[in-house]
């Protein structure tokens, strides 16, 4: 799979005939330097982006040539984790969660909140379900974020560097409880970070330079 | 498992964006509200003005109403040969008929001594003139010459009149240098061109306006057999009667009075243009508001679509902001509007009420306005691309 950026003479290439497989439950952590492509390829992969050349499949789905409501109909099944932690200002932490679980098909209000409360629980922050998400610490706003993903139940989750905005303890325990819910769930889980005191949760490590996929090592 | 809308029911985006942001919430309201209100006092001055044209016409007894051609509103009344009014008494459906003169008189004012053009209407006091059947026992009075019933909703610019008799005094002044005694008191309502009005008999009337020749009136009033058809009397009156006289329906006389002020007059066109005035503001103003609403969630908008939410979801939710802020709006726009109305009646005796014809158009408008404002705001949130939010 190719992409580039832009069009005509400054027309960039960002992927360069990239390949890589993820199976189901495994933990792939994605490392290399700033604009190496690493965010355009999870962008691709959570069906955000439309790919311009070569095939990506997402759970036996075609990815590329589908039309935007297919993408739409992808990324309910594809959790979400940012940098900056993107939950709803005016929600309080469990209206945010359950903004996730309000995804699911076919569930009263009540037991999609029930869902939302199990998965504030999960996360650790039961006492903090009516806070607004200025009066939580930048930890707990991920670990919202976190519930907020797999409130939806996705069979795949994206996460771009959870740990950029949090400290090295606080770090390691929110990439430790993304990966034991994760697993739980029987969820693949695709992160992308720089950061290598968390490089010991992943199943495999792929490292990017330039756009092109490093061949892996040991 | 089925559910029911209420079980289906997700997280009230919509509300809380807007309630967990009361400040501009507060604004948006404000400027709703005041554009509301605005449209209410425009419509209702409007609305009241071409009403206060007709306080005199609706109260006549009449089914059909004689005038003549050159007539084009109550302050330029022409006369017509009374004996038109005798002609139509022959026609086999009509009962009676009541002959009137309608002239604009000096009146003195008693306390400060200025003088003031009042609306004079004079009858035979024994003939029907108004539905209100008290003004039949008050009429007796003005079969003594020199005697008039003066109205006691006319400007405060007349004399204290109405005070002054009911504290038993004689209340006697100049009319067209005359002097009149003040026999009664009625409830008529000053209109548009007359600030205050006074019945008096034909006799009195003649006395105090001795140009009007004798046989000539300004307004005829003809009461037909109940239930004959009104339309078919007319025409065969109109064929019957020479051209020096028009014939009227009750409603018809009402609304060439209307008409007058309407297509003669900037009122209409005047007080629309500050309704649209107001509209106009509250347009830019919720666009503004919910412009930077979108704007300021566009991320969040984008982490939803990310999620999965469909653009469609998101953009109900600013149709429903629109829609909440339309209804939250309305309510003191109506609750100011109806406080202003008594305000202006009260103050100016002009009768302004809360229509419900009216306080459904102004609701109208106040819900486009929200929801065209909303639909403009949506364009922003077409921006919204997930794939920036990485």
């Amino acid at each position: 799979m190719s992409h580039w950026f832009g069009k005509g003479i400054t027309r960039k290439q960002i992927l360069h005939t990239i390949s890589l497989e993820i199976a189901p439950g495994e933990v792939v952590l994605l490392t290399g330097p700033s604009g190496c492509g690493k965010t355009t390829l999870l962008t691709l992969i959570g069906a955000l982006r439309k790919v311009q050349t070569g095939n990506l499949w997402v759970f036996g789905n075609k990815v590329h040539g589908s039309s935007r409501k297919l993408r739409q109909q992808l990324r309910r099944n594809i959790g979400m984790i940012f940098q900056g932690h993107n939950l709803l200002r005016c929600l309080t932490a469990e209206q945010n969660v359950q903004m996730g679980a309000d995804l699911l098909p076919g569930l009263s209000y009540r037991s999609r909140r029930d869902k939302a409360r199990e998965w504030l629980h999960e996360v650790g922050l039961r006492d903090q379900s009516s806070q607004l998400p200025q009066d939580l610490s930048g930890g707990q706003k991920q670990r919202v974020a976190i519930a907020r993903a797999l409130a939806a139940q996705p069979k795949l989750l994206l996460a771009d560097e959870p740990t950029a905005a949090l400290d090295s303890v606080t770090g390691r325990e929110v990439v430790y409880l993304l990966k034991r819910l994760a697993l739980e769930q029987s969820c693949s889980v695709l992160m992308v970070t720089h950061d290598p005191r968390i490089l010991d949760v992943a199943d495999r490590v792929v490292k990017m330079e330039d756009g092109r996929l490093l061949p892996p090592f040991g | 498992m089925k559910f029911g809308p209420w079980q289906k029911r997700s997280i009230p985006l919509a509300w809380l964006l807007l309630s967990r942001q009361p400040l501009r919430l507060l604004v948006a309201l404000a400027g709703i509200s005041f554009a509301g209100i605005l449209m209410f006092m425009q419509l209702g001055f409007r609305d009241g003005l071409f009403d206060a044209s007709v306080t005199v016409h609706r109260l006549f007894d009449a089914d059909l109403v004689l005038m003549s051609p050159r007539s084009m509103s109550s302050i330029s009344m022409s006369g017509f040969p009374r004996r038109r009014l005798v002609q139509a008494m022959a026609h086999e459906d009509v009962v009676g008929t009541t002959p009137v003169n309608w002239n604009f008189l000096l009146w003195r004012n008693p306390e400060t001594l200025t003088t003031r053009s009042i609306l004079a209407l004079g009858f035979e006091p024994s003939a029907p003139l108004f539905q209100d059947p008290e003004l039949e026992v008050k009429a007796q009075a003005l079969t003594n010459p020199g005697r008039v019933l003066f109205d006691e909703l006319s400007r405060n610019e007349f004399g204290p009149i109405p005070k002054w008799f009911k504290e038993g005094r004689i209340v006697e002044t100049e009319l067209a240098g005359k002097r009149v005694r003040v026999a009664g008191l009625v409830r008529l309502g000053p209109s548009f061109g007359a600030d205050g009005n006074l019945l008096t008999s034909r006799e009195t009337f003649l006395d105090l306006l001795p140009s009007t020749p004798p046989g000539s009136i300004e307004i005829g009033l003809i009461r037909l057999r109940p239930g004959s058809d009104p339309e078919k009397i007319i025409n065969s009156l109109r064929a019957s009667l020479p051209s020096d006289v028009k014939v009227f329906t009750r409603q018809g006389f009402i609304d060439f009075e209307k008409n007058y002020w309407r297509t003669s007059t900037s009122i209409g066109f005047i007080f629309s243009l500050g309704a649209a005035m107001g509209f106009v503001v509250g347009c830019v103003i919720v666009y503004q508001i919910l412009y930077s609403d979108v704007s300021d969630h566009l991320p969040e908008y984008a982490t939803l679509l990310a999620m999965g939410y469909r653009l469609k979801t998101l953009l109900g939710v600013v149709a429903r902001e629109g829609i909440f802020l339309a209804l939250m709006g309305y309510v003191p726009a109506y609750l100011v509007g109806q406080a202003l109305y008594a305000l202006v009646r009260s103050s100016t005796k002009l009768p302004v009420v809360m229509d419900p014809s009216r306080a459904m158009l102004v609701f109208v408008l106040i819900l486009f306005m929200c929801m065209s404002s909303a639909l403009l705001a949506m364009r922003r949130l077409v921006d919204a691309d997930p794939a920036e939010i990485f």
